[in-house]
C-alpha cells in the first residue's frame, strides 16, 4: 500500500485548512480551548478524544454552526499562500460553498427523500436556477436539471449506492446511510470532506469497505480528509497525521506511530484502546 | 382490551355525561308557578346516547389502529390511486375542463358568483400551500396579504385609474413585498412563533384598514370598482360574471402549473430539505432564511392577486372582508385537503366555501361543525382528505 501515505507539502504552500488558537465556550463551559490545527492539500487527518472531548463541537466551528468564541479558522482551497481566507462566522451553507463539507455523527439525512434526491440535495450548492427558471424551464433549467442527476448518479455509483437508487433513504441498511451521507456531501464539490465518527455502528466488513472508499475519495478526487473516529485500526490505517483532544485541549499530535506511544495520549484513554488495538 | 372494558369505560362516560348535563337537562324551572320540573327522560336520552356515540368512537379507533397496521404503505385512498393513474390523467382533465366550460352557461349568475368565490379561496389555498404544504411554514394572517391585493387594486384605480389587468401583477408585486418586509425578519422564528407573528400581522393590517380613515376610507370601505375590462368593450352584467369566471378558472390553471413547476425544481427540492432537516440542509449549501423567503414571497403573491380578482369582483370591499375569520378558513382548506396536494387543496376549498352556501340555515352552526370536522380529520385523518403523496424522481438511465 505505497499510496497511503503521500505529502504533497512543498514550502510555499499553505495549508487547505488552518486553525489557530480556537476556543469555543458554552456559557460556562468552555468546550474548545485554543486548539490549533491545520490539514494540508491531499492529507488525511484524524481528531481523536474521549467521549465529550469537544470533536464534534470542532466541526460544528469550522462548518459555521456555531461562532468560535475567538481563534482563527482559514481555507486555502488550493493550498496557494495569496489565496487564504477567513471563515470564522460565516453561515453554515456559504461554508459549505467555499468547499468543506461534512457528514453527521447521528446521521440526518432527508428522510421523506430517495437516495438520489439526497445526493441530488448536495448538488444544490453548485447549482443556481431560482424560481423563475424553475416555473419557465427553458433550455438552462433542463440542463441544469440533468447535470444534477447524472453528476448524483455517478457519485453514487463511485460510493457503491446506485443498486438503492430509488430507495427511500430511511430505509437503507446502517452503513449504507453512513456512505449516503459521504456521497451526499461529495455532490458539493468539497476540496475537504469532514467525517464525523463515518464507521458508528458499522460491522468489521463495512468498516473495512469504509477504509477503501476513504482512500479513494482522496486519491481519485484529490479531497483531503478530516475525519473524528472512536475505532482506532480505522484511524492508525488511514491517517497521515492525528490530533488527539481531551476536555477541549489537544493534548497531542503526530503520526500515528507518534500518536500510538504517546503516554500523555495513553493516559487520556486509560491505555485501554490504542496500545492493544493498533498492534493488531 | 375486551369488549367487557370498552362497554364499562362507555358506561362511565355516559354516566359523567349525565351527571355534567344534569343541571340544564333535567331541571327546569318554571318561574311562574316556582316549581321545579323534573325531566328525567332527558337524562336517560343523554346516557344512552353518549354510551352510543362511545361505542361507536372507540370502535371508529380501534379500526383505525388496525388499519394503520395492517396496511402502512397500500394505504392509498381511491382518490390517491386515480390521481396516480396515467391512463385516467387525461379523460380526467377533459371532462373537467368540459365541465368549467360549460359551468357559467347551464347555471345561474347567482351560482357562478358563488362558484367565483369558491374559485377565490382554491387560489388562495394554493397559494398559502406553497408556504405551509411546500415550505412548511405555518402562517396564520394570511388575509392580510389578500387585502393588500384588494386595496392595491381599489386605491391605485380610485386614485390613478389603473386598470384590472394592470392592477393584478401590480397587486401580486406588492404583497410579495409586504411578505419580504414581513418575512425577512420573522422567519428565523420557527413554528409556533411564526405562526403568532403573522396572526399579529394579519390583525395589525386589518386594525390599519379599518382606522386609516384618509387613506383606507376605514369601514366604509372602498365603492365603485371596476369589473375587469374586455379590450374596452362593455359588457352585460351576465357576461362580465361569466368573463371573470374564466379570468378566475385560467387563473388557477396557471397556479397548479406554477406548483408544479416548482414541486420538481431545485427550489421545491430545497423546501422539502428544509421540512426535513434544517441544519443538513444548510450543511448542503442551502441558503435557509433565502429559500424560506422565497416561498414566502411567492405565498404572498398569490393571495395578493386573488385580492385583484376579489375586489373586481365584489366591486366594493372594506375591512370586513380581511379579518382572522378568511385567515382560518383558507387555512383549513389546506388543512383539510391535505397538506402539500394541489388536488386536495382544491377539494377543501371548494367544500368549505360551497357547503356553507348551500346550507345557510346551517351558519349558526359553522363554527362548531368546523372545530368537529377538524378534530375529527387530525384522528382519523390526518394527512387530511387527499393525502399527498411526494412523487419521488425515478432514476431513468
Ligand atoms: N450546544 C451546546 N451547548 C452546550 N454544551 C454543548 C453543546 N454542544 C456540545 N456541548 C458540550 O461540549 C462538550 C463537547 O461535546 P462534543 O459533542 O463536541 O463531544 P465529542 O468529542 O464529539 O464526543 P463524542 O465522542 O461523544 O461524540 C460536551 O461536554 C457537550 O456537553
Ligand atoms: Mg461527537
Amino acid at each position: 500500500m505505497s499510496v497511503r501515505h503521500i505529502s504533497l507539502r512543498s514550502d510555499n504552500m499553505k495549508p487547505i485548512l488552518e486553525v489557530k488558537n480556537m476556543t469555543m465556550d458554552f456559557g460556562g463551559l468552555r468546550a474548545i480551548d485554543s486548539v490549533d490545527l491545520s490539514i494540508e492539500k491531499g492529507q488525511i487527518v484524524a481528531l481523536i478524544g474521549p467521549n465529550g472531548a469537544g470533536k464534534t463541537t470542532f466541526f460544528n466551528c469550522i462548518t459555521g454552526i456555531y461562532t468560535p468564541t475567538s481563534g482563527d479558522i482559514y481555507i486555502s482551497p488550493n493550498g496557494e499562500s495569496d489565496k487564504q481566507e477567513r471563515i470564522n462566522g460565516l453561515k453554515p451553507n456559504i461554508v459549505t460553498r467555499k468547499g468543506l463539507a461534512r457528514t453527521f455523527q447521528n446521521i440526518r439525512l432527508f428522510t421523506s427523500m430517495t437516495v438520489l434526491e439526497n445526493v441530488m440535495i448536495g448538488c444544490h450548492a453548485v447549482t443556481k436556477v431560482g424560481i423563475m427558471g424553475a416555473i419557465f424551464r427553458g433550455i438552462k433549467t433542463k440542463t441544469e436539471e440533468r447535470f444534477i442527476v447524472e453528476k448524483s448518479y455517478s457519485i453514487l455509483e463511485k460510493i457503491g449506492l446506485a443498486k438503492y437508487v430509488d430507495e427511500l433513504a430511511v430505509n437503507l441498511p446502517y452503513g449504507a446511510q453512513r456512505r449516503l451521507e459521504i456521497a451526499r456531501a461529495l455532490a458539493t464539490n468539497p476540496f475537504l470532506l469532514l467525517l464525523d465518527e463515518p464507521a458508528a455502528g458499522m460491522n468489521p466488513q463495512e468498516t473495512m469497505e469504509l477504509d477503501e472508499l476513504i482512500l479513494r475519495i482522496r486519491n481519485t478526487e484529490g479531497i483531503s480528509i478530516l475525519l473524528i473516529e472512536h475505532d482506532m485500526k480505522l484511524v492508525m490505517s488511514l491517517s497521515e497525521k492525528i490530533y488527539v483532544v481531551d476536555y477541549g485541549r489537544k493534548i497531542a499530535e503526530g503520526t500515528p506511530e507518534e500518536i500510538r506511544h504517546n503516554s500523555v495520549v495513553i493516559k487520556a484513554y486509560l491505555g485501554e484502546e490504542i496500545g492493544e488495538e493498533c498492534d493488531a | 382490551m375486551t369488549a367487557k372494558h370498552e362497554i364499562r369505560k362507555s358506561i362511565i362516560a355516559s354516566i359523567w355525561f349525565m351527571f355534567l348535563t344534569f343541571p340544564i337537562m333535567v331541571i327546569k324551572v318554571n318561574t311562574v308557578t316556582n316549581t321545579i320540573e323534573w325531566r328525567w327522560y332527558n337524562m336517560a336520552l343523554v346516557g344512552i346516547g353518549i354510551f352510543f356515540l362511545s361505542m361507536l368512537w372507540r370502535y371508529l379507533l380501534k379500526k383505525k389502529e388496525e388499519g394503520g397496521k395492517k396496511e402502512k404503505k397500500a394505504g392509498l385512498s381511491l382518490i390517491q390511486r386515480l390521481l396516480q393513474e396515467k391512463q385516467f390523467a387525461l379523460p380526467g382533465m377533459v371532462i373537467i375542463a368540459v365541465i368549467t366550460i360549460i359551468f357559467p352557461h347551464i347555471f345561474s349568475m347567482y351560482q357562478t358568483n358563488i362558484m367565483i368565490s369558491a374559485l377565490i379561496f382554491v387560489m388562495l389555498g394554493l397559494g398559502l400551500n406553497i408556504v405551509i404544504g411546500l415550505a412548511g411554514l405555518l402562517v396564520l394572517g394570511y388575509a392580510a396579504f389578500f387585502a393588500v391585493g384588494a386595496y392595491a387594486y381599489a386605491l391605485l384605480n380610485l386614485h390613478y385609474g389603473v386598470g384590472f389587468w394592470i392592477a393584478l401583477p401590480i397587486g401580486g408585486i406588492l404583497a410579495a413585498l409586504f411578505g419580504i418586509l414581513l418575512g425577512y425578519p420573522v422567519l428565523r422564528l420557527r413554528g409556533d412563533y411564526l405562526a403568532i407573528v403573522t396572526l399579529g400581522f394579519g390583525e395589525i393590517i386589518r386594525l390599519v384598514l379599518e382606522n386609516w380613515n384618509e387613506f383606507s376610507f376605514g369601514p366604509s370601505g372602498i365603492k365603485n370598482i371596476p369589473k375587469p375590462g374586455f379590450f374596452g368593450i362593455e359588457l352585460s352584467m351576465q357576461a362580465t360574471t361569466i368573463y371573470i369566471f374564466y379570468i378566475v378558472v385560467l387563473l388557477v390553471v396557471f397556479t397548479i402549473f406554477v406548483i408544479n413547476r416548482l414541486k420538481n425544481s431545485r427550489i421545491g427540492r430545497a423546501w422539502t430539505a428544509l421540512k426535513d432537516d434544517e441544519i443538513a440542509s444548510q450543511a448542503m449549501g442551502i441558503d435557509k432564511a433565502k429559500t424560506k423567503l422565497r416561498a414566502f414571497a411567492l405565498g404572498s403573491t398569490w393571495a395578493g392577486m386573488a385580492g385583484v380578482v376579489f375586489a373586481a369582483k365584489t366591486t366594493f370591499i372594506n375591512p370586513a372582508s380581511f379579518t382572522l375569520w378568511e385567515s382560518v378558513i383558507i387555512l383549513c382548506t389546506v388543512v383539510l385537503g391535505g397538506m402539500g396536494s394541489i388536488a386536495g387543496v382544491i377539494a377543501g376549498a371548494l367544500l368549505l366555501i360551497l357547503l356553507p352556501e348551500y346550507m345557510r340555515d346551517f351558519g349558526e352552526f359553522r363554527m362548531i361543525t368546523f372545530g368537529a370536522v377538524l378534530i375529527l380529520m387530525m384522528i382519523f385523518r390526518p394527512g387530511g382528505m387527499i393525502e399527498d403523496v411526494r412523487k419521488t424522481y425515478k432514476f431513468e438511465k
